[in-house]
């Protein structure tokens, strides 16, 4: 493995009054893994993913991103350095086109947000990347509609679409498949999959589904109550009593 | 890449999008460009260079509100900067181009200057903090310009005279064109028209450029473009100065128009009202709404009262009971309120809006 870790939070921390969301949650993350980050409703996992991304401040602790400290930035400068998010409520322009929403994207990479009298439709450049991405989702046939009047699951595609266009070294998707049709189910699979298979890209898959989990992960962490209670291969993860009892739901003697 | 067609060029391919719209716009725009040859006399000259100064003041609202989701109730103080800018200049040096020069640079300079300062201190945090602390500014700022005797002229405002060339005893021909004598007053007039047609085209590019789309993602989901490594506050900043600067040039052009500022014509919130009634009228975030809302709402603004007074003889000599009365010249504000909530009842997406929405 690598000295530096693409990611890597220590003792992060977050409280919400007396509540303790997240609670000193130590973890590295390597370049070519895809980390599963399962655990009950309410057990941190967006929180966790909140202050990672910057769109939460931590009261305590830190994360950094390829061994810098990032605590202190904003989520817009922490996606210029490399990291990138998808959101688990759909979080999209409902006003803008389906087109306009990746093109947004693929203009923040590019760095050209700040050209004021340029017209938007003269970066013929931007727009071939856009549709090449919505094609990866297989939404292409859809560029011209709204946002706002996808059906949800195409809402989910078009989140992950924003996700890769950014082109960041850590991809970070929260529930991506949650309320999508089952035939819609494996082309999100597939790109993460591919994601995962370019071998330098850091993935943090936050999934309910346990068999989507078995079939990416290469390591699952386990939050409940905001702790970090468990970490390690997928199958001794699964199989060990915290997680049976935690996240199945299944206490310790009837699982044995 | 798209053909290099000058239309598509000069509209950023922000197309009306609707042919009665296409068509309306185009009267509006002959009118306005032949207006004094077209409706002579000073009335009507007069309300076609308000239209052209309002359709630029409005438009550089919507900039704020309709592309950028902003609620500012300070657009009349930088109407009011570019105003005064040129009042106190002209008043206080002399009535020359270059005078004139450093009262539109100096007002430019400083409404610039408080909207990145307001921008800075309140725009991180939530819209309704930022519209009260505009709203706070503008009132301090119509105070401070009412007190300020010395500079401002106080509520007496300040009348002054405009280069030679604007004023109307200046001839430009010997003969008359088309019937008609150019004189400063017309001169200005073209000067207003050219002005507002170019700041209208840049605005359009403006909202057309890729700057003007993260505009429309900050108004649509300003917690998304964040995260998508849009820093909001920045394009919020910039947008919220460029639309300062706008109003001020607006403001300049009321002022060499009046040949006088004051309190009532530049400051009141009344101004504000009516610019608010006119991008909601006109639609919000297409730009085109400003033409319209504008035009619709300046000339409802001085016709209604002479039509309703025209309307209220014929009914009375018709002998008809109490609509007389009803119609009445003094009641045209009554029905101007009752035109602006039918409007917005029936479109409220705008005039522009509905038009687009018929179309498709």
């Amino acid at each position: 493995m690598p000295a530096t870790p693409a990611l890597e939070t220590r003792e992060l921390t977050i409280r919400f009054g007396g509540h303790v969301a997240v609670n000193a949650v130590s973890c590295a993350f390597h370049p070519g893994t895809l980390t599963a980050i399962v655990g009950p409703n309410g057990a941190g996992k967006t929180t966790y993913f909140n202050l990672i991304s910057g769109q939460l401040k931590a009261t305590s602790g830190q994360v950094l991103l390829h061994g810098q400290d990032v605590t202190g930035l904003t989520a817009s400068a922490r996606t210029k350095r490399g990291m990138g998010r998808a959101f688990q409520l759909t979080n999209l322009f409902p006003n803008l086109t389906v087109m306009e929403n990746v093109r947004l994207a693929v203009q923040s990479r590019a760095g050209a947000g700040m050209q004021l009298l340029q017209l938007w439709s003269h970066r013929g450049d931007l727009i071939d990347k856009a549709d090449s991405l919505l094609a990866s989702v297989k939404l292409l046939d859809k560029r011209n509609a709204m946002a706002g009047a996808l059906p949800h699951g195409d809402q989910r595609k078009l989140e992950v679409a924003l996700l890769l266009a950014l082109e960041p070294d850590v991809f970070m998707f929260d529930e991506p498949t949650a309320g999508m049709s089952v035939d819609e189910v494996p082309t999100v699979l597939e790109l993460i999959h591919q994601i995962k298979a370019r071998g330098d890209k850091t993935v943090l898959l936050v999934e309910h589904k346990m068999d989507v989990v078995r079939s990416l992960a290469d390591r699952i962490i386990v939050l409940h109550n905001g702790t970090l209670v468990a970490d390690g291969e997928p199958a001794t993860v699964i199989a060990s009593p915290i997680v049976q009892e935690a996240y199945l739901g299944i206490s310790p003697e009837a699982a044995a | 890449m798209l053909p290099a067609n000058p239309l598509h060029s000069l509209l950023s391919g922000d197309y009306p999008r609707s042919r009665v719209l296409a068509a309306t716009l185009f009267i509006i725009l002959v009118c306005l460009a032949f207006a004094p040859f077209l409706f002579p006399g000073s009335q009507p000259i007069n309300v076609a260079a308000k239209i052209c100064v309002f359709v630029i003041l409005v438009a550089s609202y919507d900039l704020l509100l309709g592309y950028t989701g902003i609620v500012s109730f300070a657009h009349t103080m930088f109407y009011g900067i570019g105003g005064y800018g040129v009042a106190i200049a002209m008043y206080n040096f002399s009535p020359t181009w270059s005078a004139m020069g450093i009262g539109v640079v100096a007002a430019l300079i400083l409404s610039m200057a408080l909207a990145l300062v307001i921008g800075l201190f309140s725009l991180r945090v939530r819209a309704i903090f930022f519209a009260m602390i505009t709203l706070a500014v503008a009132s301090a700022f119509a105070i401070l310009a009412s007190q300020l005797n010395e500079i401002t002229g106080g509520e007496d405002g300040r009348s002054y005279r405009i280069p030679e060339m604007l004023r109307p005893g200046f001839r430009l021909f010997d003969e008359p064109v088309l019937g008609v004598m150019i004189n400063g007053r017309i001169l200005t007039y073209y000067l207003i028209f050219f002005s507002a047609l170019i700041l209208f085209l840049l605005a359009l590019r403006v909202v057309n450029s890729p700057f003007g789309r993260v505009l429309q993602a900050i108004r649509e989901n300003d917690f998304r473009a964040e995260a998508l490594g849009y820093r909001v506050l920045v394009y919020r900043s910039i947008a919220n100065c460029l639309s300062a600067g706008m109003a001020t040039l607006a403001g300049v052009l009321m002022a060499i128009w009046l040949r006088y500022t004051g309190p009532d014509t530049t400051l009141s919130f009344a101004i504000m009202i009516d610019i608010l009634l006119m991008v909601v009228i006109g639609g919000m975030g297409t730009l085109y709404g400003a033409v319209l809302g504008a035009t619709i709402f300046i000339l409802a603004q001085n016709y209604l009262q002479v039509l309703m007074g025209e309307l209220s003889d014929a009914l009375a000599a018709a002998g008809i009971p109490l609509l007389p009365a009803l119609f009445h010249a003094d009641r045209w504000l009554l029905w101007l309120g009752i035109l602006f909530v039918l409007s917005v009842y029936f479109f409220p997406v705008g005039i522009v809006g509905k038009l687009r929405q018929l179309r498709s």
